[in-house]
């Protein structure tokens, strides 16, 4: 049966195929078609760097044009991971640029990227349309020049949330004044001054920039300017835009420019500007197709109350704090802005909510408003806070979440947890795949109840958690069935770590301790984190740091 | 809630593996972290883990702000943020200055937030406390370990604390007031004095502890 169709026939078939569980699943089926599917594979997504080495990639998909990778652990976002710990993207851009010359898309996240891999990447691949790096580090202003100066037909160059060395805002202007390919631009993270006519000159001749993420306080008349020369912009985010306090009553020859714009506007990113939730307001109720909002928590439950009552095709909102340090709240903004959105809002999915108190009552009425979500990430300013209105743990509140948002694939939790939570997660968060945890739980069953109970479970990150051995080794095969397992300040022994390491060889067992070698402690002593991870790559791998440790098959400890 | 309840009802301890309970180094390091939450000083290395079953602590101590990592805000965030205090209108500044700090010596780098520190005692207290719970390696600093020897040592001869600031020179710490130092150090280097002396870094006196002025020479170099 397989070889009643010609090769070109089912080329041509799998063509419509894009979900790479999909085309995973067509690889299966048999050899030939195995070998088809490879040939014709465009892009891939690599979740773990170390899962998997460059030459099994390249030896297997040959004809790439698409790769995203991602290298840290998230808890890296928050400084769990010492500096230095890996993820260079070098080897693999070194790589893919003598196996894949028609490559056209890179997408890095949570990387150390070099100038020298910028450059590597600018002059290896003649058809080069898209660069994102998210949350990368390593690089400076020097290696975008490159990428501006020889990627003719860049088409996205998005460098949202990494740590750019700033050498110079001239790189800009090595764009050529042919280059009239830019969609999207994202400079958010650059902290230099950029030359804005040369930002002007570029968004003049860009006729498809659709989005535009800018550095900087814009002066009102240019970003009106800018806006004007990009009438097909959908998002648009601004770091300072100090320009809006007062915008509505200054200035009204620019409002018509807004207003049209606005309409347009899908994401709105405002989560690094301090404007005055009566201004949000103002702005937010233009944006009625908005599907997406970041907003710093100036914008209140009074505002929030807004977005519900304007914002009919939210999708994704993320509030986060403007204080996070200080003891007491700064702003007027409680559960109450939440519940208010999860009840106007019918297509919101995704959540992500700093506040600084909530109650298992807001909770279940927000579970009950919206069956639908399949983000929902809260967290509590005191990682420990009980339901501020009965004091009692939150376990009942994310409960009801789990039970009732049946489609739920990413959780994040805090506030005072006890190991009942993590039952309810156990029994009914089933298409759970990723959840973080800190500071929760009383004792090893808790973690046992996530990884027995939890069927789609593929990341898991936990810190500051009374989880140990026992629910870790119970569970040790199915940590083959996920991408990763990160645990921090928790109650895991060198010992345990030996042991999960000789049991599952398929398994790369991380110690990372900087208080020097696990076996100049006693082996019941806990190891600061453990980073467990599946991977094929035939090798442990070579480029960890002194504060890393594998354990070989034999559990003899491996140094770099 | 704890071990007795789940001894009683799971299967697992059934299970081939069979492991001691957690060991004294354990404990120890309980009670460590929970005399840590108490200090006020930031420590980076602390497996600070104040979550335990009967010992939850009910009081908002101000070290709770200095849990590493607490709350997840990304540090690019915290960095950038302008904080608007009291409706003044005004920006208070970032609310946050995340840098690195490397140890000649050391093997590893170090992330700091210099706006949890209000004088150049405290950062130098809370720098001798993240790097004396690791081994430093075999450049002769072993002694390294008492915490007390560290601050004694950068405040001796042996090593002196530099600052990268915005415009790229290497400076000695110390030199101008606390505010100033903190809105401008972009990285913290603690460099041998013997390479100090090579790249013309001088200094006379402890720059922690004391206040006598003392002759800089600018220099150049990017470490």
């Amino acid at each position: 049966m397989a070889y009643s169709f010609p090769e070109e026939v089912l080329e041509h078939v799998f063509s419509f195929l894009s979900s790479d569980r999909d085309r995973n699943a067509v690889s299966l089926v048999c050899k030939s078609w195995y070998d088809i599917e490879r040939w014709c594979r465009r892009r891939v997504f690599v979740g773990n760097c170390y899962a998997v080495s460059p030459e099994i990639v390249i030896r297997r998909f040959p004809e790439l044009r698409a790769v995203e990778m991602k290298g840290k652990p998230h808890f890296a976002d928050f400084n769990l991971v010492p500096e230095g710990w890996g993820a260079c993207a070098y080897p693999w851009i070194a790589a893919m640029a003598e196996a894949y010359p028609f490559l056209e898309e890179i997408r890095l996240k949570r990387m150390v990227v070099t100038d020298e891999s910028l450059e590597l990447i600018s002059k290896s691949y003649k058809n080069f349309k898209v660069l994102v790096l998210t949350s990368c580090e390593g690089f400076t202003t020097d290696g975008l020049a490159s990428i501006a100066a020889n990627c003719r037909h860049l088409r996205e160059l998005d460098l949202r949330e990494s740590e750019v060395e700033d050498l110079s805002g001239h790189w800009l202007s090595h764009f050529p004044d042919s280059c009239t390919s830019l969609v999207s631009l994202n400079m958010s993270c650059l902290g230099s001054e950029v030359s804005f006519s040369a930002l002007e000159r570029l968004v003049a001749r860009s006729p498809n920039l659709r989005t535009l993420r800018l550095n900087r306080a814009v002066p009102l008349e240019r970003l009106a300017n800018l806006i004007r020369r990009a009438p097909q912009l959908v998002e648009l985010a601004c770091k300072q835009l100090k320009a809006l306090s007062g915008f509505w009553d200054v200035v009204p020859s620019y409002l018509p420019a807004m207003y049209s714009v606005c309409s347009g506007i899908t994401s709105l990113n405002l989560s690094y500007a301090a404007i005055p939730s009566s201004d949000l307001v103002k702005l937010i109720s233009q944006c009625q197709n908005l599907q997406r909002l970041w907003v710093l928590d100036y914008i209140e439950d009074s505002g929030l109350e807004a977005l519900a009552a304007s914002c009919k095709d939210l999708q994704e909102l993320r509030v986060f704090p403007s204080d996070p340090f200080g003891a007491e709240p700064n702003v007027s903004l409680t559960e109450q802005g939440l519940v208010s959105v999860s009840e106007g809002c019918p297509k919101l999915e995704s959540v992500l909510y700093f506040c600084r108190q909530m109650s298992n009552a807001a909770l279940i009425a927000i579970a009950k408003n919206r069956p639908n979500f399949i983000r929902f990430r809260l967290c509590i300013i005191d990682p420990q806070a009980p339901d501020y209105l009965t004091l009692e743990p939150l376990d009942a509140g994310f409960g009801a979440i789990v039970e009732n948002c049946k489609e739920l694939r990413r959780l994040s939790m805090t506030g005072l947890l006890t190991d009942r939570v993590f039952k309810y997660i156990g029994s009914h968060a089933k298409k759970l795949e990723m959840l973080s945890i800190a500071f929760a739980g009383d004792s090893d069953l808790g973690l046992h109840h996530v990884l027995s109970g939890c069927d789609s479970l593929r990341k898991l990150e936990i810190r500051d958690c009374p989880f140990g051995d026992k629910a870790l080794l119970a569970n040790a095969a199915k940590l083959e069935t996920m991408r990763s397992l990160w645990m921090s300040s928790c109650s895991v022994s060198f010992g345990a770590c030996k042991l999960l390491a000789q049991k599952m060889p398929r398994l790369n067992v991380e110690v990372i301790d900087e208080r020097g070698p696990p076996d100049s402690r006693p082996e019941d002593c806990s190891v600061e984190r453990v980073y467990v991870y599946r991977t094929v790559a035939s090798r442990r791998r070579l480029d960890m740091p002194d504060f890393v440790w594998t354990l070989d098959e034999d559990s003899s400890l491996r140094y770099s | 809630m704890g071990t007795k309840h789940h001894e009683n009802r799971l299967e697992y301890e059934e299970t081939e593996l069979r492991l001691g309970l957690p060991g004294g180094c354990l404990k120890r390091e309980f009670s460590q972290t929970i005399d840590l939450k108490l200090n006020l000083n930031a420590s980076m290395a602390s497996s600070s883990s104040p979550h335990h079953q009967q010992e939850k602590i009910t009081a908002k101590p101000p070290a709770k702000a200095q849990v590493v990592g607490w709350p997840p805000v990304r540090s690019f965030r915290k960095n950038t943020l302008a904080v608007q205090k009291d409706g003044s209108g005004g920006e208070s500044g970032a609310a946050a200055a995340f840098i690195k700090v490397s140890l000649d010596g050391a093997p590893y780098l170090r992330k700091v937030d210099l706006k949890m520190y209000n004088s150049y005692q405290q950062l130098s207290e809370a720098l001798g406390k993240m790097f004396t719970s690791s081994t430093i390696g075999d450049c002769g600093v072993k002694e390294l370990m008492c915490e007390s020897k560290l601050i004694d040592l950068l405040n001796g001869s042996d090593y002196v604390p530099t600052y990268q600031d915005k415009d790229g020179d290497w400076m000695l710490v110390g030199d101008v007031p606390w505010g100033m130092f903190v809105d401008s150090c972009k990285r913290l280097r603690i460099m041998k004095s013997s390479e100090a002396i090579g790249l013309g870094i001088v200094r006379f006196d402890c720059p922690f502890t004391q206040k006598t002025p003392r002759a800089v020479e600018k220099c150049k170099n990017r470490a």
